[in-house]
């Protein structure tokens, strides 16, 4: 029995190897190689030109060190994961209860909350950062004809009041998509459970938080988990908003690899951040094989 | 329950008006948008702004094409193109993939599955710096072969994941009849799976070609030839001008949105169960 079983195995592995081949090379060639190639550049001494000067040991790793604006770019980073996840999964838990319960219109609305999505996100945060400008951004004129402004107010002119807006934006940007997850897990939500909460006795929100909460967790772990990975990847939003203040005071990890890459040509020291960055990523991707375990189906 | 559709109904006109508030604050951008695309120059630049334009000027439409700050012909082009191939690169290569892994048992699947699932959550932003370095040692910067190669491997999951589970929905004894019949195995594919499966090969299509379409971080730093570049980055040469063409930067804007918008609207229901890999249905 067990003399047949190994080339069985073996066998059985080598047909497949067609049908999952180039989806193997296509993995292997853009996604693995490029970053065993940015770990190795990262320990390269590379000029503006790219051409290689040797090894460089952790000179890399100590440049980022030494970078003056570092601690700012890092408490930066956290405000803006931190603070985009925790609002968009709030405000999408209200959205998702919304959108599941029945009025006329639903479909509707529905539909317009995934255009954001579905758009550029160049051209979403391009469209505010206009209208938010002081002197002929409509948006801004809004604001004052309603009374909520005495006058246009400049925010994309500095740097706290812009990474804000780009906070805003980034929220924007993320709802569509964490309210459909969000949506989708409550409608996995039996109704007959959904009456029981509704006929406790307990009040609304005590029901909500004592029965549907709980169920909407495994959702609610997928909704979070990738909105962390997406939002700390997020390039466009700052890139169109912050872009043109000079100074690292509204710059990510992520926004400052690209400053790196583009006005420093630096691609070693970007190679040691972006390293730092990936490093950050897989350890969330750890968190979620571990919290969420997807693929249940498979096993 | 017909009590308690009487007792909700004076509320359902309030919810009515609240849904129709939020469908107002998530489309309110692309009207900002479209009303800004009819705009004259010198009226998107007027202080204060007029809220709807005096005058209509559709064409705006066709003068944009010309603007002087980015090829945007060469712009759409570029978009089309590499969002096209890249599409039918992912495709070819998930189609199988997914076929074979929801219709075999066979040792190093999992392994297989999972690492689809960790290249979900890569994306072009973090590995940037070495697929540039990369495409520079290759030779192959700046051109449409490394965003089309990028953009499929970065997109190939969704596709897998989307496509795997519509396979494994059809029963087994559908491929065994057809092969009783003598039917190969890439003729069972054809006519007897690929029909029932079509809701999700659709899926995986649209939400590939959305995807690149919009691509911004990786095109930003291996394109250099304002040509080759997608819109997404050719727009953001317009920001930070002293006096930028606002109107037809919303134009070309529409023109991107609108298309994308209609497709992802009909894959709507579908989008959770590929971006989650199955942990949310």
């Amino acid at each position: 029995m067990t003399t047949g079983g190994r080339p069985a195995r073996w066998t059985a592995t080598a047909r497949a190897l067609p049908w999952l081949g180039p989806t193997l090379v296509l993995v292997a060639g853009v996604v693995f190689f490029p970053a065993g190639y940015m770990a190795w550049t990262s320990f390269r001494d590379l000029s503006q030109f790219g051409v290689d000067n040797g090894p460089a040991g952790f000179d890399n790793y100590a440049r980022l060190l030494e970078f003056t604006a570092l601690s700012r770019v890092l408490l930066n980073t956290v405000v803006w994961v931190v603070g985009v996840v925790v609002v968009t999964v709030v405000v999408s838990l209200g959205l998702a209860q919304f959108l599941d319960k029945a009025f006329p219109g639903r479909r509707f609305v529905r539909l317009t909350v995934i255009v954001p999505w579905a758009a550029s996100v160049v051209m979403t945060t391009t469209v505010i950062y206009y209208g938010l400008d002081p002197f002929y951004g409509v948006l801004n004129a809004f604001l004052v004809d309603v009374g909520l402004l005495d006058q246009p107010y400049g925010f994309t002119r500095n740097a706290v009041p812009a990474f804000l807006t780009a906070m805003g934006i980034a929220v924007f940007v993320s709802l569509p998509f964490t309210t459909y997850t969000l949506l989708a897990g409550l409608q996995t939500i039996p109704d007959d459970v959904r009456e029981a909460a509704q006929m406790d006795g307990a009040g609304p929100w005590a029901a909500y938080r004592r029965i549907i909460l709980p169920l909407l967790r495994p959702a609610l772990a997928v909704a979070t988990i990738i909105n962390i990975i997406n939002v700390f990847n997020s390039l466009p939003i700052l890139q169109v908003i912050t872009g043109s203040i000079p100074g690292y005071n509204a710059d990510t990890t992520t926004t400052l690899i690209f400053k790196f890459i583009r006005a420093d040509r630096q691609i070693d020291t970007a190679s040691a951040l972006s390293i730092v960055n990936f490093l950050i990523v897989l350890a969330v991707i750890l968190v979620y094989l571990k919290v969420v375990k997807p693929m249940r189906d498979d096993e | 329950m017909a009590a308690s559709v009487r007792a909700r109904s004076p509320r359902r006109p309030l919810m009515a008006v609240a849904g129709a508030l939020i469908a107002l604050v998530f489309v309110l951008p692309y009207l900002i948008m479209l009303v800004g695309s009819f705009k004259s120059r010198s009226e998107i630049l007027r202080v204060p702004p007029t809220y709807l334009p005096q005058e209509w000027v559709p064409s705006n439409y066709v003068d944009m094409w010309s603007t002087p700050e980015t090829p945007l012909p060469y712009n759409l082009v570029s978009t089309i193109v590499i969002s096209v191939c890249a599409t039918l690169v992912v495709l070819a290569v998930a189609a199988p993939a997914a076929y074979y892994t929801a219709r075999h048992r066979f040792p190093g699947r999992l392994v297989f599955l999972l690492l689809v699932l960790v290249t979900q959550m890569l994306q072009p932003t973090v590995l940037a710096t070495g697929l540039f370095r990369q495409f520079v040692t290759l030779g192959i910067n700046d051109t449409w072969l490394a965003m089309i190669l990028v953009n499929s491997a970065f997109n190939l999951s969704f596709a897998v994941w989307i496509m795997h589970s519509f396979f494994a929905a059809i029963p087994r004894e559908l491929d065994e009849a057809a092969a009783l019949d003598g039917a190969s195995r890439l003729q069972i594919l054809r006519r007897v799976t690929l029909p029932l499966v079509w809701p999700g090969v659709v899926t995986a299509i649209i939400f590939t070609f959305v995807a690149c379409w919009n691509e911004f971080a990786a095109s930003l730093v291996i394109l250099t030839t304002a040509e080759n570049q997608p819109l997404s980055v050719a727009l953001t040469k317009f920001v930070g001008q002293y006096e930028s063409a606002w109107q037809y930067v919303f134009g070309v804007s529409i023109v991107g949105i609108v298309p994308v918008v209609i497709l992802f609207a009909l894959i709507e229901k579908r989008l959770v169960a590929g971006l989650t890999a199955g942990a949310v249905k």
